[in-house]
């Protein structure tokens, strides 16, 4: 079927544009579309041109609608464009409002059903698939036949924006971990789509890729899989979990990297317990901390609720465990798939009574797997729970990166003493108790069951406990304790992770942001480098937070705090931490359950800066 | 005239914990003090057993016994988690726990059910005394269907029967004992010691300020005149094993006696009563427990026991050192490892 082309914009006027625009694919889940962009992607990444795909999905499993956002910047630029040049309208539920949001010169690829309704504007290209006839011409077996239907926008698009058709099959190989059979069915289906728009459509667009040499030596991964790799090569022992969107695929990624460690006989040195609940979870880790072993849990914000009794009592009796929350909107229900950065304060203050948590904060694919060794050295050497801080977006979608650094730091037990250690500390200090400070770092030292030694042996409790740690009621007890817990705290500030700075443009105006907002962030800035705005930048990477943020504030006239949630949760936490500083300190916060964008960043700001 | 001591060379005191800060008079403190007689009858090391707990009364009384152990007093309804990590983390260690009937009747009902499915071998102790002490006196889920409590009233509720939903759960040890009865409550803790599984232990301990009237069936009086062992309980540990047919059976008709073989090699002999228990039969064991809980007989003793199913760890396939144990090379893969997964994600 050829287009019609009477009300095509004239196009042969403008530039060829090229790797630097972003699609969105608008499909119903369940329809295996999920493999078609994951090919498209994959595929870019191999042509050499530094992309992004981000998965925007609604709570569903079969029938709704579902967008997936692929934006290629050969700029090197991967945050999510807040407007695609073109839609591959699939979803006949949605087609309508996906071409309106359509630039004009956009692109839209449909199918020739849905284009009958959609066909209103007359300032952008509209290429039609038959996809029920294409489909009729396929041998696939009618069982599959659904799941590769949106093959056919693959075949469209490789043809209409030059992605080659053996680096696609490559791409469904590795997809199909090297069975032919099915990369070859789906590439049928996708030559049939190629040869027929070589022969139907006349291209009106400027839109093409090239290859480049952009992701030479470059991963695509997604952060859970990142951090789960990290956290295998950080020792982990036991995981407790249990399933929850947008968390669950970081202990399938432990699950598929469990066998780097395991022995000549097939042993496990990690054992993964899917629990009950997320309660169980925390309880699990929480008796595995306690005991000597590197204990996980990955989970997102009502997991986080369920946690909040162990996180208090593990923050008192100071127990090393780790904790992922792999943010999501909260609460339970509505937006559960969508991401956010909400939780950073209900995650910091978890616990009831005085509670500070650690937080660990990364904001990209290096630092999810960075923290996920990094924060069992800090949990067991600071004896308490560390919080990694994550989102869905860094999460669940594949994001560019360097590859990663092997841990340069040996693993860090912290202050555990052995039967012989806990004798030189008699004999040196008179008496080992639980909670005493020696060191005067706010750090004790711990004996794990199973010491054999006859003093080794103490009793765990959360509050109501002396240096010995033995009950106690007394006031003075408690309030020495608290005293050593917030020594503790101003310990840990230097020790974790600290912020990355760049006041490299000497600007009075700094930007201050955390977690994944870096990408939009980083865009934004150059933007209004060609305005002529210069700022400075620091990202925080932990909490507590360290000085270097409050000296960052000080040394600025104008500062802005960029945050993905509603009520501007960093910018309060400033507030607490840094009251003194604060008067020209300005919340940039939006929570619209979508990745943050730059022309979000760069209109607020201007508009702010004036 | 020194103190008797046991095979380690260290006498009773040495198994103790500190002060019971419990009323005086209270179950839960007869069930510690049989905890540390067994403990320095079987010459147990402290430092391999730790002991936790949930919240409440019963929960506090880890610290009064076994000093020598690490104790762990955690959250309300939540020690089985607890101990599922520490017992992953050092699948060597032992471990005593102490919960109560608001403990995993109420609150702690799931992780109760899900411990006992995963089979963590560990000593689950129920002191019930079907009421909540600590906060002054309400009913718990164990309570009588119309008893009457001086604060709450009459209880319209039936009773959750703790020993039948462990045998429903798949718990491999189940037993029901009263604190009053020091001599059964001593056999099965050393049979639960040495069960690798799950032992429940649901033991009847009254709360002598709140629930001891005679009407209760959770009372001192009660107990005393109502108890119903289903047999007397021996355990014969495995070096007297060889000796087991010599062991004086006493009055007893052959076929009036039940060796359970343990998988220690030990066996719990028990003589038979009035009836025909047999605790290795699980339809026995759901009816005679179902029928106690109609006619209001307060059957004790092993009620339940198998061979018990692969353990957690054994599940998990765990290397044979202590996971808390491993060193920095079984810990951290190598840099070639880590180069060969980031080789396998590159573009080409």
């Amino acid at each position: 079927m050829a287009i019609n082309l009477q009300s095509q914009p004239k196009v042969d006027t403008r530039e060829p544009v090229i790797n630097d625009f972003a699609f969105s694919v608008a499909t119903k889940n369940g329809s295996g579309s999920q493999t078609s962009n994951n090919v498209l992607v994959m595929s870019l990444f191999r042509m050499g041109i530094p992309v992004n795909g981000k998965n925007l999905f609604p709570s569903n499993i079969k029938g709704l609608p579902t967008w997936y956002t692929i934006r290629a910047s050969k700029d090197g630029y991967t945050a999510r464009k807040a407007i695609t040049e073109i839609v591959v309208a699939y979803n006949d539920g949605t087609a309508t409002e996906d071409v309106a949001n359509l630039p004009p010169g956009g692109v839209c690829i449909t199918t020739d059903k849905i284009a009958r309704v959609i066909k209103q504007r007359d300032d952008i290209s509209y290429y039609e698939i038959p996809v029920a006839k294409l489909m009729r011409q396929t041998d696939v077996p009618s069982a599959f036949r659904k799941l590769v239907e949106n093959m056919t926008y693959v075949g469209a698009v490789a043809k209409l924006f030059d992605i080659p058709l053996d680096l696609i099959y490559d791409v469904l190989l590795a997809n199909f971990k090297g069975k032919e059979k099915p990369a070859k069915m789906n590439h049928d289906v996708i030559k049939l789509a190629y040869d027929w728009t070589a022969e139907n459509i006349e291209k009106t667009d400027p839109y093409r890729f090239e290859s480049m040499d952009g992701t030479t030596g470059k991963i695509m991964m997604t952060g859970n899989d990142a951090g789960a790799l990290g956290a295998v090569f950080g020792g982990v022992n036991v995981v407790a979990w249990y399933p929850i969107t947008p968390s669950t695929s970081f202990v399938d990624g432990i699950i598929n990297f469990r066998h780097l460690r395991q022995n000549e006989n097939k042993e496990n040195t990690i054992a993964i317990v899917q629990a009950e609940d997320e309660l169980a979870a925390a309880g699990i880790v929480t008796g595995a901390g306690w005991a000597g072993s590197r204990a996980l849990t990955s989970t997102s914000g009502p997991g986080i609720s369920l946690m909040a009794e162990f996180a208090g009592l593990a923050y008192f009796a100071e127990i090393p465990a780790v904790f992922w929350n792999i943010t999501r909107m909260g609460p339970s229900t509505g937006l559960p798939t969508r991401t956010s950065q909400g939780d950073l304060l209900f995650t910091h203050f978890l616990g009831h009574g005085d509670s500070r948590q650690l937080c660990l904060l990364p904001g990209n694919l290096k630092e999810a797997f960075e923290f996920g060794w990094k924060s069992f050295d800090l949990a067991e050497a600071l004896q308490s729970p560390v919080f990694v801080i994550s989102d869905l977006d860094l999460g669940m979608n594949n994001w560019l990166s360097d590859p990663f650094d092997y841990p340069d730091q040996p693993i860090d037990r912290g202050k555990v003493l052995d039967a012989a250690q806990l004798q030189s500390f008699i004999d040196e200090h008179g008496k080992w108790g639980r909670y005493m400070d020696v060191d005067g770092d706010g750090i004790p030292y711990r004996t794990v069951p199973g010491t054999d030694h006859p003093f080794s042996a103490y009793f765990a409790r959360g509050t109501g406990h002396d240096v010995m740690a033995t009950y106690s009621e007394r006031s003075d007890d408690w309030v020495e304790n608290m005293h050593r817990l917030r020594q503790k705290m101003d310990t840990a500030r230097e020790k974790l992770p600290g912020p990355i700075i760049d006041d490299s443009s000497r600007s009075d105006i700094g930007i201050v942001t955390f977690g994944t907002n870096e990408d939009a962030v980083r865009e934004a800035r150059d933007w209004l480098a060609n305005d002529g705005i210069q700022t400075d930048y620091l990202r925080v990477r932990a909490l507590p937070i360290a000085s270097a943020v409050g000296d960052f504030i000080h040394s600025h006239k104008s500062v802005f705090v960029i945050e993905n949630n509603f009520d501007g949760q960093l910018n309060q936490l400033l507030h607490i931490e840094r009251p003194e500083d604060i008067s020209h300190v300005r919340s940039l916060a939006l929570g619209d359950g979508l990745p943050m964008t730059p022309s979000w960043i760069y209109e607020n700001l201007k508009e702010q800066e004036g | 005239m020194p103190p008797r001591v046991n095979q380690l060379g260290l006498s009773r005191n040495e198994y103790k914990g500190r002060p019971s800060t419990l009323c005086p008079g209270c179950g839960h403190d007869s069930i510690s003090n049989q905890i540390i007689s067994i403990a320095y009858e079987m010459g147990i090391e402290q430092h391999k057993f730790i002991k936790v707990s949930g919240i409440g009364c019963s929960s506090k009384t880890p610290a009064y016994f076994l000093g020598g152990s690490h104790g762990f007093n955690a959250l309300h309804g939540r020690m089985p988690s607890v101990v599922t990590g520490a017992l992953l983390a050092n699948k060597e260690l032992s471990c005593i726990a102490v919960s109560g009937d608001g403990d995993s009747g109420s609150i702690g009902m799931g992780q109760f059910k899900h411990v006992i499915r995963r089979n963590v071998p560990f000593v689950y102790i129920i002191e019930n005394n079907g009421v909540y002490g600590l906060t002054k006196g309400q009913f718990s889920a164990t309570a009588d269907e119309g008893q009457f409590l001086k604060y709450y009233g009459l209880n319209e509720m039936p009773p959750i029967d703790l020993a039948l939903e462990a045998v429903i759960s798949g718990a491999s040890f189940v037993a029901r004992s009263f604190s009053g009865d020091a001599k059964q409550v001593r056999a099965l803790l050393q049979a639960a010691i040495r069960h690798q599984g799950t032992a429940v232990l649901d033991i009847i301990s009254p709360c002598v300020t709140f629930n001891n009237a005679e009407t209760s069936t959770k009372s001192f009086p009660y107990g005393k005149d109502n108890e119903v062992p289903l047999h007397e309980i021996q355990i014969l540990a495995p070096d007297y094993v060889d000796a087991k047919e010599e062991i004086e059976v006493g009055d007893y008709e052959a076929g009036d006696v039940i060796d359970v073989e343990m998988h220690d090699g030990s066996f719990i002999r028990l003589k038979k009563l009035d009836n025909d228990h047999d605790p290795r039969n699980r339809r026995m064991a759901i009816d005679v427990l179902e029928q106690s809980l109609r006619e209001q007989i307060f059957s004790t003793g092993l009620i339940y026991y198998e061979e018990p199913r692969p353990t957690l760890a054994d599940t998990e396939a765990l290397v044979s050192t202590p996971l808390a144990r491993l060193d920095e090379a079984s810990l951290r893969p190598s840099k070639k490892a880590l180069d060969s997964v980031m080789r396998g994600l590159m573009a080409g």
